[in-house]
Order: structure tokens, then C-alpha cells, then sequence
């Protein structure tokens, strides 16, 4: 486990699209400016697993607050572990270097937030200890056809 | 969401043998455990035998055994053979048309029972062993 280099873009290009379907280089490109070596000293963190030198998972996550008037904590927003490396605990370990620098942090809660038919990932989070949080994920679809020229501040 | 009776006792008894899934359980051990009747724990236990969660052993002794894997099978997968999991509008017992009270109720009603299928489904029985564990390690945490 380690935090991504440069180098390792492609591989993680490769990951995500072998897992999800869809290349998203210029996504990625913009996650590894904002997550990668820059954005450590402010708390967000992007490492990679390897197996004979290659990548084969990685895990994103920052330490976020108050939002919400929650207290800071860590969030996990991304995980992928190749498909032939499943079932050798590299998520366990991806999360566990990733829990030790928010602990660093001083952060002592974990989050995270997922599709609910993501069972997959859902029964990993589960595994590890993970339970139902306070804060419950609402959404809607934006009504049609109001213009609206002011940028609106979001509340928080 | 409550759980039928036969669902809860479903859950007693697979939770029972995959704690322990190398030995072969009496259903009457458990019956007494949990202090339910033996023959209506019969009727759940032929149920998870069917559908393959437990099977069972003939001769001295005789039982029933964990059949499944503990980290494949979840929550959900027992659950589902005891309820009924149908939208809220297919378990409307009058023969009026919907209005759109029931339209708004059945919206809410729907959004708890996805919550709840997706919380079912997401736990294994590996992890709520777990969960076990944590319990008997600091109960009421």
C-alpha cells in the first residue's frame, strides 16, 4: 500500500475502466491533481495496492468538516480492487492505511456513501464494521425550464 | 419493518449453525434455546433444507448442518423465502381505485422497505457473526 504516483495513472485508468465499463482518463487525471501527492497535506488521500508490482486496487478518501454540522471526519469515496485480485483482503488492507492517516489526522469516524444496489461494496463496508450513519442521502430531479443567472451559494 | 415469526426463527437457527457449521445441531437444541415450539420450528427448518441453507442429517443424533457459504449468503436471502417483499400498492386489501393519498403513502412506504432490502442484503452471515462477537465484547454497543 502506498500513495499513488504519477506513473500509476494508467493502471488505475485500466482498473476503473475493467471494473465499471467506462474510461475516464480526464476524470482521473483531475482526482490525481486534487488527491494525489498534492492534496495529502490537506488530508485527502489516494492509495494504490500492488501485487508483483502492479496496481491492482486503490482507494480514495479526505477528511471532511462539518458538513452538515457533522464533527470532521474520514470519508471514503472510491474503491476498486480487480476483479482476479477479490477475496486476499486488499480492500481490508487499502482501508486500514487509509483509517490510520485520518487517525493521524485526528479524525475517529469513517464514512462513506454508495448506490444501495451496490451489494458488492455495500458487504465489504459491512464486513469491516461499518453500520447505518446519522445523516440519510436525499435527491430530485430539478423542474425544466427555470433560468437562473445568479450562481447560488450552497447552504451548509 | 417487523419480521414475521417464522423469519425471525429462521434467522435464530441459521445464525446457530453457522457459528458452528462443522456440527450437526438438534432442531430441540434450538427449540429450547429460543424457547419456540419444535414443530413449528420444523416447518422453517424443511424450508431452509429446501432451499439449500441447511441440510440435514439422518441416523443417531441426527440435526441439521450449515450448507451454505458464510460470506455469500446474507440477510436477505433467508429473509426472502418467509416474507413477502410486494410493492405496497400489491398489498392494498380493498378493491378501490388508488387515490393520491395511497399514491403519497405508498411512495414512503416504498422508500422504507428499499432501505431495508439493501441493509438485509449487504450483511452476510460472516459479518453478523462478527456483529455477534462485538455484542458479546461490549454489549449495547
Amino acid at each position: 500500500m502506498r500513495s499513488v504516483r504519477r506513473a500509476d495513472l494508467d493502471a488505475v485508468v485500466a482498473l476503473d475502466a475493467a471494473v465499471t465499463g467506462l474510461e475516464k482518463r480526464a476524470y482521473w487525471q483531475r482526482v490525481y491533481r486534487r488527491y494525489g501527492v498534492a492534496g495529502t497535506a490537506e488530508q485527502r488521500h489516494f492509495l494504490v495496492a500492488l501485487a508483483g508490482g502492479r496496481v491492482v486496487g486503490f482507494m480514495i478518501g479526505e477528511v471532511r468538516d462539518w458538513e452538515f454540522g457533522s464533527p470532521p471526519c474520514g470519508w471514503v469515496f472510491a474503491l476498486d480492487v480487480h476483479p482476479q485480485a477479490r477475496q486476499a483482503g486488499i480492500g481490508t488492507q487499502l482501508l486500514a492505511a487509509l483509517s490510520e492517516r485520518f487517525r493521524q489526522a485526528g479524525v475517529t469516524k469513517l464514512r462513506t456513501l454508495l448506490a444501495r444496489d451496490n451489494t458488492l461494496i455495500l458487504s465489504f463496508f459491512r464486513s469491516q464494521g461499518m453500520m447505518a450513519g446519522p445523516l440519510i442521502p436525499l435527491e430530485m430531479d430539478l423542474p425544466q425550464g427555470v433560468a437562473h443567472s445568479a450562481a447560488v451559494e450552497p447552504t451548509r | 419493518m417487523r419480521l414475521q415469526v417464522n423469519t425471525m426463527l429462521a434467522l435464530y437457527s441459521v445464525i446457530e449453525f453457522a457459528a458452528d457449521p462443522q456440527r450437526h445441531i438438534p432442531a430441540a437444541e434450538i427449540a429450547e434455546k429460543y424457547g419456540i415450539s419444535p414443530h413449528h420450528l420444523a416447518k422453517v427448518l424443511a424450508e431452509l433444507t429446501h432451499a439449500g441453507i441447511v441440510e440435514s442429517a439422518r441416523g443417531v443424533g441426527g440435526g441439521y448442518r450449515f450448507a451454505a457459504n458464510v460470506r455469500r449468503l446474507t440477510l436477505m436471502d433467508v429473509i426472502q423465502l418467509f416474507e413477502d417483499f410486494a410493492p405496497p400498492a400489491a398489498q392494498r386489501r380493498d378493491a378501490r381505485v388508488a387515490t393520491a393519498v395511497d399514491l403519497a403513502l405508498d411512495a414512503v412506504l416504498s422508500e422504507v422497505d428499499e432501505i431495508a432490502k439493501a441493509t438485509f442484503n449487504s450483511i452476510t452471515l460472516a459479518t453478523m457473526l462478527q456483529l455477534i462477537d462485538r455484542q458479546k465484547a461490549d454489549p449495547g454497543a
